[in-house]
């Protein structure tokens, strides 16, 4: 049987404060790090389209005002402001796909 | 009729069904790269082996004028044969008839040969090449799938399951081979995927191709759905025949035994493949091969978190599983992939009564954002269920590091491992020596004149007292502290003694495993 095709290169890891020798894998040298949601950005939470779009920059809008409307996997899911505050910037049109997690709406 | 004729009336028939979807569908499944359906089966099987069954079966397709359609075998082949001498059932999707669409009749056939298998307690082998569900024939289409499904899973632990994927297994399909305990596929011939990249298009907007979609590397490499990857069918086959020869043919017989063959002491020189250094890597493979019979191990799991290592070798002719921290790969540490990788084998093993042998070099679990939101806490759980649940032989050696949670999980003796074996590198501690020191001596540290020197001083301290197996030899926790060069006599005396070894455990349905 072959042997797998590691890269050859060792690489360091930090376990409980002991640097190890190591190979990392693809995996893990691709993992994303964290970073905190900003909740004055409203994302896409499903791939889908934009079907609607309710409000214009520079509004305002009360918590629970519809802002768009996402149709992804046939169901239309109204996007809604998570507070009371003012519409910053649109991202996205009419018709437009957009991939999950996609930033739709910026808060002021 | 006179008998003559009639039997030329029946040879004339069998030739007709042999020929599956005629020369065109095969030279088609050819220019892919592809064996046929019945080429499959018979160079996996021993030499003329095969007996098929349910040769002249019709499809039941009744609309969509389905019922004008003659389908050889309704593209699906079924039998039972032998490998290594023992029988087996098998059944092969045949491409070349209707893209092995899968109708009511194709799934009976299937579901007939696994009835078979249950009932002679033998393997059954799949050989999955199918476009998927036959659209025509509608919900019996899906009660076929289903049928297979429910049988899976009755299946499961009483008979091994081996799923070869050579061609698209697509959709509902796809968890047939999910089910069963080894999956193999074979590099740009087979492509498993629950919804395929049309759909991903037309719904998400993303192109992605079938290959890396669900091709043979990504199941793999990243989903780990696959146990074994090979570059031909004909490796593939070669695979199997390999792993049949470790496996028992159910839960009540024991795995066929080999004689005994020493390691091949020269080339796995435990001196030469070990640092004492816990910082250092090395490849735990070669520490396997330095004890088993012959020095051979078949890994399972090869291209998917090498961080453990799993598979099967022997010790005195029987068949052991291994379950190893893999120090070359991520120092070893226990993560999501690795201990559902882990965990599953155990299970295998523990089923089908194969001994475990488990050797222990882990600095302990993978910290990361990702790992905990990925779940680690209930997947990590599943290798201290499994081991815990096992009741087969569990003996463990540890090598080097046993550190905090990772040195419970990997069966210690807390979790009923029968012998514990160290060597006298191991470092059984609740951490490493840096990390247990800065925490323990926070404070002298801190407030020292040169806190540099005292925290050497602290780790130095620390690593004397407690960076070795005494301590936990101390309380029994340890049963032996033995030469590595001994390891192979220590086992086989450990597995010699426990062929007898019964426990009982709680009666109960089952458990509910942290899935």
């Amino acid at each position: 049987m072959k042997q797998p095709k590691y890269n050859k290169k060792l690489e360091s890891i930090n376990i409980d404060m002991t640097v190890y020798r190591t190979m990392l894998t693809q995996k893990y040298k691709e993992r994303k790090a964290y970073k905190r949601p900003d909740p004055k950005q409203i994302k896409a939470f499903i791939p889908g389209t934009i079907r609607r779009v309710y409000v214009e920059e520079g509004q305002k809008v009360k918590k629970k005002e519809r802002l768009l409307v996402l149709e992804a996997m046939k169901m239309r899911n109204y996007i809604r402001a998570p507070f009371d505050g003012t519409i910053k910037k649109i991202h996205v049109g009419i018709s437009k796909p957009v991939y999950k997690d996609q930033l739709l709406i910026e808060f002021e | 009729m006179s008998l003559k004729s009639k039997t030329s009336d029946l040879k004339k028939r069998m030739q007709g069904a042999l020929q599956g979807g005629g020369d065109k569908a095969i030279q088609k499944q050819v220019a892919m790269g592809k064996m046929t359906a019945r080429e499959r089966i018979i160079a996996l099987l021993d030499k003329n082996s095969f007996h098929e069954y349910d040769l002249f079966v019709e499809h039941a397709g009744k609309d969509f004028n389905m019922d004008k359609k003659h389908l050889p075998g309704d593209g699906v082949i079924t039998g039972i044969g032998t490998i290594w001498g023992h029988p087996i059932c098998i059944y092969a999707q045949d491409f070349t008839v209707a893209g092995g669409s899968l109708g009511y009749m194709h799934a009976k056939k299937i579901t007939k040969i696994m009835d078979h298998a249950m009932k002679l307690k033998v393997p059954i082998i799949g050989i999955n090449d199918s476009g998927g569900a036959r659209i025509q024939e509608g919900v019996n289409s899906l009660a076929g799938y289903g049928e297979i499904f429910y049988r899976n899973t009755q299946a499961s632990g009483v008979i091994p399951q081996i799923s070869v994927i050579l061609g698209p297994c697509a959709g509902g399909a796809v968890y047939s081979p999910a089910l069963t305990d080894f999956v193999f596929v074979v590099d740009k011939i087979s492509k498993m995927f629950i919804t395929g990249p049309e759909v991903i298009r037309t719904v998400l907007g993303e192109e992605i191709t079938m290959e890396e979609l669900g091709g043979a590397k990504v199941q793999a490499e990243k989903s780990g759905n696959a146990h074994f990857y090979a570059e031909t069918e004909m490796e593939a086959i070669e695979q199997i025949k390999s792993l049949m020869s470790y496996i028992p043919w159910n839960n009540k017989k024991p795995a066929t035994k080999f004689p005994k063959k020493p390691p091949v002491t020269k080339d796995y020189k435990i001196d030469e493949i070990f640092p004492t250094n816990p910082k250092q890597p090395y490849d735990v493979r070669n520490l396997i091969r330095s004890i088993t019979d012959d020095s051979k191990f078949l890994e399972i799991h090869e291209r998917w978190a090498a961080n453990i290592v799993i598979g099967f070798g022997r010790m005195n002719g029987e068949t052991v599983g291994f379950v190893a921290n893999q120090p070359l790969v991520l120092a070893g540490v226990l993560d999501v992939d690795s201990s559902n990788k882990a965990g599953r084998f155990i299970r295998f093993c523990d089923s089908f009564n194969i001994p475990l042998v488990t050797m222990v070099d882990l600095p302990g679990y993978l910290p990361g954002v990702d790992q905990e939101h990925a779940g680690v806490i209930r997947h990590g759980a599943k290798v201290l269920y499994s081991y815990s649940e096992a009741t087969v032989p569990k003996i463990t050696v540890i090598l080097r590091k046993a550190y905090g949670g990772g040195y419970i999980a990997m069966c210690s003796n807390h979790l009923r491992a029968d012998f514990v074996f160290a060597w006298p590198t191991a470092e059984i501690a609740v951490m490493g020596p840096e990390g247990a020191a800065n925490i323990i001596f926070r404070k002298e540290i801190k407030e020292a004149d040169d806190p540099d020197t005292v925290r050497k001083q602290k780790i130095q301290e620390y690593k004397k007292k407690f960076a070795n197996p005494y301590v936990a030899a101390a309380f029994g926790y340890v049963d032996a502290v033995i030469e590595p060069e001994e390891t192979r006599k220590f086992v086989n005396h450990a597995l010699e003694i426990s062929k007898d070894k019964s426990e009982v455990r709680p009666e109960k349905k089952h458990g509910i495993p942290p899935f």
